[in-house]
């Protein structure tokens, strides 16, 4: 049971403050890098509440897709590192607002559960004793949820077709390998064997 | 004082035991894996390999360790310090953190958890980190090009990978390795019942580990030799341990996925005989031929044949595959658990 303590404290520790570091570092691709360990730990505090499937997720999709793309673009960037800090005061008051919010929120969600811990119970025991979390989340998703889960996979498909739509560009000048046309070539067609006399050339 | 101890550090002190049970022989396994590559390809290649270190060249592993070790470490005054070091220690620690879940034989195995193949995959997954912070903290051309090549490499070979995984596990109906070996003994190996997606998992982690034909990130004729060109010492050794020990990682992967992991291939006598790890190692040392097979034979892909293959044939045949699977076993009332 310490131990279990000390690690949610040194996961919890680092996920604060790599979060901190994420809008504190002055290296766009540090703060990326910081983001990356705050997923990487909150995947950690995901596995010690003992959703393990969540946690996997969140490493596999999160770190190991989402976060390279965007590390990606962040380095491909050519950014001017004195003129991102400029706007910093202009846009302070709008970022505190939004914090300022979610702060009340979660501050009224856990006065809430503190008032009334009936609200909190619902939420936790969410699986019954003796199944694992990937096959509990299933069995809702696939039943429950079946025809909202279908509705979430369409509108990916959607916004992965426009995503697509939007960046094609059709370059007629490109150079393109056909395999299908090379693979139907025959000797015959392109190759020509002629005999040479000497000093006339063809 | 003495419940504290046999509770808390007398477990700890066990677990560190035997993270260096496995460790320890991995590293060597890494060692001998460079010096078997040199001899096989030596081999097919009509040449003797290294043969002067010791005998029939044993010791030559050993003697490439101690001359990297000794080389000066140079950090580029332009690199990226703190990113540039930390790059080759993420990528030797991930190849290291993925045998966790590994089952060597029934029940030998450190940390026996439910979503076993998800934590591989995301640990496989993650291993692109090192190539693409060493090359953007090298601030180096052909280390960032490197790094570039790899990373889309890298991610484009995942997602085949993760629709092969999931046809296994819908025949297994489980996400424990353990389990996915067991139910292969009531079923028969994998490799029979998803033989296409076999060889194309093959594919799949020749590209995810950019071993030859698809080692781009690498390319020593275009790149140098890509990301890891500014680095040297122990950070080039670091990377060079990662690429191996990350090799008989997805190796590992393959055989509990289609060979059967510790299984004998015949439940008859003079094979049951051989315990379950034995088995369970020359079946990675097969896969880890294949490798060194493929690089002695094949040559090179180009950047966008290699994007095709991926994209337009693995992709498109391993999805199919999900579908007929899945069909399969819903029509036929096979569907597991």
């Amino acid at each position: 049971m310490i131990l279990a303590q000390l690690v949610f404290y040194l996961l919890a520790f680092v996920t604060v403050a790599a979060a901190v570091m994420v809008i504190a570092a002055r290296n766009p691709v540090h703060s990326v890098l910081f983001l990356i360990l705050a997923f990487f730990n909150s995947a950690g505090l995901f596995i010690l509440l003992g959703a393990e499937f969540i946690g996997m997720l969140l490493v596999v999709v999160y770190v190991g897709a989402v976060a390279v793309l965007f590390l990606f673009v962040v380095m491909m960037l050519d950014i001017n590192f004195v003129q991102l800090r400029e706007g910093f005061l202009q846009y302070l008051p709008v970022g505190a607002l939004v914090g300022l919010i979610l702060l009340v929120e979660l501050a009224l969600v856990f006065g809430s559960i503190a008032m009334e811990p009936a609200l909190g119970g619902a939420a936790v025991s969410a699986t019954e004793a003796g199944v694992t979390n990937t096959e509990a989340i299933g069995r809702l998703l696939y039943t429950d949820y079946f025809y909202l889960f279908q509705a979430a996979g369409i509108i990916l498909l959607v916004a992965m077709i426009g995503a697509m739509t939007l960046t094609m560009r059709h370059r007629p000048d490109a150079r393109r390998q056909d395999i299908g046309r090379q693979v139907r070539r025959r000797p015959g067609e392109t190759l020509e064997v002629r005999k040479v006399p000497p000093r006339t050339g063809i | 004082m003495a419940e504290i101890f046999w509770g808390t550090i007398w477990p700890l002190v066990l677990l560190i035991v035997y993270i260096l049970v496995i460790v320890v022989p991995l590293l060597v396994a890494v060692a001998y894996l460079t010096y078997a590559e040199r001899k096989v390809i030596g081999g097919m290649q009509l040449r003797q390999g290294p043969m002067f270190v010791g005998p029939y060249g044993l010791l030559q592993p050993l003697a490439d360790g101690v001359k990297l070790f000794f080389k000066e470490t140079v950090i580029p005054s332009r690199a990226n310090k703190g990113v540039f070091l930390i790059a080759p220690m993420i990528t030797f620690i991930l190849a290291l953190i993925g045998w966790a879940v590994i089952p060597f034989g029934d029940g030998l195995v450190l940390a026996d958890i439910n979503v076993g193949i998800l934590y591989l995959f995301a640990v496989s997954s993650l291993g692109v980190y090192g190539i693409i912070m060493a090359g953007w903290a090298s601030n180096s051309r052909y280390a960032f090009l490197g790094a570039l090549r790899s990373s889309a490499q890298m991610i484009s070979y995942e997602i085949a990978m993760g629709m092969i995984i999931i046809s296994v596990l819908l025949t297994a109906g489980s996400l424990n390795l353990s389990e996915i070996v067991r139910a292969q003994a009531e079923q028969g190996w994998y490799l029979f019942w998803h033989f296409p997606m076999f060889m194309i998992f093959l594919v799949a982690i020749l590209a995810e580990t950019n071993r030859l034909p698809f080692d781009l990130p690498e390319d020593e004729a275009s790149l140098v030799t890509g990301y890891n060109v500014e680095y040297s010492s122990m950070t080039f050794a670091l990377f060079f341990l990662g690429e191996y020990a990350n090799m008989i990682l997805m190796s590992a992967m393959a055989t509990i996925l289609f060979l059967g992991g510790w299984l004998p291939p015949f439940e008859v006598a003079p094979f049951t005989w051989i315990p379950g790890p034995i088995w369970f190692i020359l079946k990675v040392c097969v896969i880890l031929f294949v490798y060194i097979w493929a690089r002695a034979t094949l040559p090179r892909y180009r950047y966008d044949q290699l994007m095709r293959l991926g994209w337009k044939v693995l992709l498109p045949i391993s999805f199919g595959w999900l579908v007929l699977t899945a069909g399969v076993l819903v029509a036929f009332d096979l569907v597991p658990g």
